[in-house]
């Protein structure tokens, strides 16, 4: 049966009438998640069903949340951000180098950590917009070159991170720790900015049809910079938070999420707003990776999967995501 | 073409998509040496049926098919056309960009020596002797990127005809060919078609451009809603007849009345230049259009751009609203805060997101006005695109749709009414009924005009001679980077235009 309805979200849905079809590939991911859980209750019975395991899934992935919803301007606006994993990185180190090897203070840490991220994010705007170098090319180097700087900083693993960080991540609400309601309101700015504001649009124009956008008075070079920066503040906001989560610092930890988080991210934009990078989407495809993993890891197959899973997760996003824009057009 | 035998014979082509019928009962038949003209609106059957004829695909039952006499089973596969004798020709051209010409020609059709090795030599004497068989004087071995758009298309008309080979007495389709050539090289694509009519071959001609059906065509299909209205010789007809066939109701006049111009100045720029614009100045009076033109290359065609500061200008100094400017640092968010507004002549890449819906591209430089209390409001939007939809008859009215599946003309007046949204006081344009249908194309005169006379200035380049002729106030033909004529009253005609572009001692020449 068809129905014609306004659909909820910015117009990126294809041009037919909704149909059960397009319903299907809207929420699918959502489905697909709801499946999972179902699944995983079958296989695994009630250690994963019981309420104690959602809720060290949703902890747990906060960060990488965090991290992934910082890369969505960005890529919206067309630019691929390889140093951001790294400069969470450098800001997690930092915390560690300064709090608990030189006995700072947290608040002037933190100040230092966000500082430091900011000016990955401006160099990286600089060599990308005023420089014109690829996006791609620019933050791979950076992105490496952080990665080493880091261990430069501090190469052994410390313990000992202030009370006032570790609480300000860690304290329970609804048996949920504070970084999932961080990485939650997170969710809803960037929503609000892309659904609701005109700045949203301009940065999906930016990405979409760059001369377009300049001939039509958008601030292109602004937008670019602008969500780079962006996208560097909010990784280094995720490594304070999770030296405050682990109370600890692993200086060689943080590259490992550049993959995880650009399959949130292309992951993402199979859903809610097919083809497109999204907040919500972004949000559900982590979640869903996420229990996808723990439900594995329940069962006993552990290492290899957590790899296996976000590299198939971005492939299928890139793939599902090119087949649902090619879709619309025909 | 007395009694000769038809190369092409199409009786009761019909075609049922789901329910909806776009091609009814279509009889059509090409005489050898004949150039047919097939017309219609979008969405009249044309590419359908071309579509057919391509094997594409399959007609519904009771259609039948001759070739030079000789009945061929239906559907056709996709192997036959080729089989055939019939060989297309589409918009795209689809040629091997990165290639030589030589690659281009033969690409499927090498000789081959002794154990699948090409035989070079003979491969390039083959397709230099093809080249030169329709007026090409052009070296195997030259790269395709450096051919001229028309030289282009001539290659691909003549790697069409290489495809089928041996058969005298085939069928040429032209899907379009001219849609994206400049006006001014048309003519030579003509005379390379007139040659391959001379050797027997029928050419089914399809266009968009009435004046190329009576440059070059001797009879003339018309499609309307999937029906045949009528099949007549080309001579018999007038341009009012053909466009009263292909809308179903005359027009009056495909370009509205002219209106009297307002003496204030709207924009004044002195000594504009850039890139192939060298000390350019102007006067435009509010409600006056004034075109510019002339041979590509000219300049005319980045005026609109420099204006609009979507180019780098050298130098030059504008006066809008009672402000001056210098053209140097000019960007397009000044211009569009000075009330200019620009349509690009690219449409896909500078004027629309095709992966963006209607509504994203009609409200992105006004979106702001939807705005209240920080967000944008969704319904006042749509309505406010829906009302524009209306006013601009953009179809089919949904404003969720994205922009790539509108036609090329639905696209356009979907673009003009996003910068007529902006309240403009000058509006540019670029080539604005590139790949535009004739309906499409009169309703957009008529918004132009319609804004002309509310008193905006309006600047349009263009190769299109007959649309300057009848839309503009005046005419500004440059050569070399520079106004070299003006024509306006009674001496703005389309015989005048090309006089002027040409030069006062050069006479356009027919043929290669």
């Amino acid at each position: 049966m068809k129905h014609t309805v306004e659909p909820r979200t910015r117009g990126a849905a294809p041009t037919r009438r909704l149909s059960v079809g397009s319903l299907g590939s809207r929420y699918g991911l959502f489905v697909a998640w709801a499946l999972v859980i179902v699944v995983y209750g079958f296989l695994v019975g009630d250690l994963f069903l019981q309420p104690r395991n959602f809720q060290t899934i949703l902890s747990e992935r906060s960060i990488l949340l965090i991290l992934t919803l910082g890369m969505l301007p960005g890529l919206a606006a067309g630019e691929y951000d390889l140093s951001v994993a790294s400069t969470m990185g450098i800001s997690f180190v930092l915390v560690g180098w300064l709090n608990i090897v030189h006995d700072w203070p947290i608040v002037p840490t933190v100040l230092v950590a966000l500082a430091a991220a900011l000016l990955v994010g401006v160099v990286n705007a600089f060599v990308i917009v005023v420089l014109d170098v690829l996006s791609i090319v620019a933050t791979l180097g950076m992105g490496t070159l952080l990665a080493g700087a880091a261990l430069g900083i501090n190469n052994l693993i410390v313990a000992g991170v202030s009370d006032g960080l570790v609480n300000a991540a860690r304290f329970k609400v609804l048996g949920l720790q504070a970084i999932f309601y961080y990485a939650l309101l997170f969710t809803l700015l960037l929503w609000y900015v892309f659904r609701f504001t005109p700045l949203g649009r301009y940065i999906y124009f930016v990405g979409l049809g760059r001369d377009v956008a300049r001939l039509t008075g958008i601030r292109v070079n602004a937008i670019r910079a602008g969500t780079l920066i962006t996208g560097s503040v909010i990784a280094g906001i995720a490594g304070i938070l999770l030296a405050g989560r682990n109370g600890s610092v692993d200086p060689s930890f943080a590259p490992g999420l550049l993959l995880p988080a650009f399959a949130g991210a292309f992951l993402g934009a199979t859903t809610i707003t097919p083809g497109r990078f999204n907040p919500w989407g972004t949000f559900i495809a982590v979640y869903f990776l996420a229990t996808g993993i723990n439900g594995l890891q329940l069962m006993g197959i552990t290492g290899w999967v957590e790899q296996a899973f976000f590299g198939g997760a971005l492939i299928i996003g890139v793939v599902i995501s090119r087949l649902a824009a090619r879709r619309a057009v025909t | 073409m007395t009694a000769d035998v038809p190369v092409l014979a199409a009786r009761r082509f019909s075609k049922t998509f789901g329910g909806r019928t776009v091609l009814r009962e279509v009889d059509l038949d090409v005489q050898p040496g004949e150039v047919h003209g097939l017309v219609g609106q979008n969405g009249s059957g044309k590419s359908t049926f071309i579509k057919i004829l391509s094997g594409y695909h399959a007609p519904d039952p009771g259609a039948s098919l001759e070739i030079r006499g000789e009945p061929v089973p239906l559907p056709l596969g996709s192997e036959d056309p080729a089989k055939l004798g019939i060989s297309f020709v589409h918009q795209d051209l689809g040629l091997f960009e990165a290639g030589s010409v030589l690659e281009n020609l033969r690409v499927s059709r090498y000789e081959t020596g002794l154990g699948w090795r090409i035989s070079w030599r003979r491969e390039r004497s083959l397709a230099r002797q093809a080249l030169l068989r329709f007026g090409l004087d052009l070296d195997p071995d030259q790269p395709l990127s450096s051919l001229s758009d028309v030289e282009r298309a001539m290659v691909a008309i003549v790697r069409a005809l290489e495809r089928v080979g041996e058969i005298r007495r085939g069928l040429l389709v032209l899907d379009e060919p001219t849609a994206y050539l400049p006006r001014d090289s048309v003519e030579r694509l003509f005379a390379t078609i007139r040659r391959v009519a001379a050797t027997g071959f029928g050419v089914l001609f399809v266009t968009h451009r009435l004046e190329e059906v009576f440059a070059i065509t001797e009879r003339v299909t018309v499609l309307r809603d999937g029906r045949v209205v009528d099949t007549a010789h080309t001579s018999t007809l007038t341009e009012n007849d053909l466009v009263a066939r292909i809308l179903g109701f005359l027009l009056g006049s495909l370009y509205p009345e002219a209106h009297p111009v307002e003496g204030e100045a709207a924009l004044v720029a002195r000594d504009v230049s850039g890139a192939d614009v060298r000390a350019f100045s102007l006067e435009l009076r509010k409600g006056e259009i004034v075109g510019l033109t002339g041979l590509l290359g000219m300049g005319h065609e980045r005026v609109p751009y420099l204006l609009f500061g979507a180019e780098p200008a050298s130098g030059g100094r504008m006066w809008i609203g009672g402000r001056e400017w210098d053209l140097r640092g000019f960007s397009p968010r000044h211009a569009i805060a000075s009330g200019l507004a620009l349509l690009p002549g690219n449409r896909l890449r500078d004027g629309g997101v095709g992966l963006a819906s209607a509504r994203e591209n009609i409200t992105l430089p006004t979106v702001a006005r939807f705005l209240s209390r920080g967000v944008i409001r969704d319904g006042e939007e749509r309505r406010g695109v829906l009302r524009l939809m209306d006013q601009f008859q953009i179809t089919p009215a949904e404003p969720e749709r994205l922009f790539a599946t509108f036609s090329g003309g639905n696209q356009q007046k979907a673009l003009v009414a996003k910068w007529f949204a902006t309240q403009p006081k000058i509006l540019l344009l670029h080539e604005p009924t590139h790949g535009v249908d004739v309906g499409a194309r009169q309703q957009i005169f008529r918004h132009i005009r319609d804004g002309a006379a509310a008193g905006i200035g309006v600047l349009i380049s263009s190769v299109d001679y007959d649309d300057l002729a009848h839309l503009c106030d005046r005419v500004i033909v440059f050569r070399h980077g520079r106004a070299s004529a003006e024509l306006h009253g009674a001496e703005l005609t389309r015989e005048r235009i090309l006089e002027r572009c040409y030069g006062p001692t050069e006479t356009p020449t027919r043929g290669g």
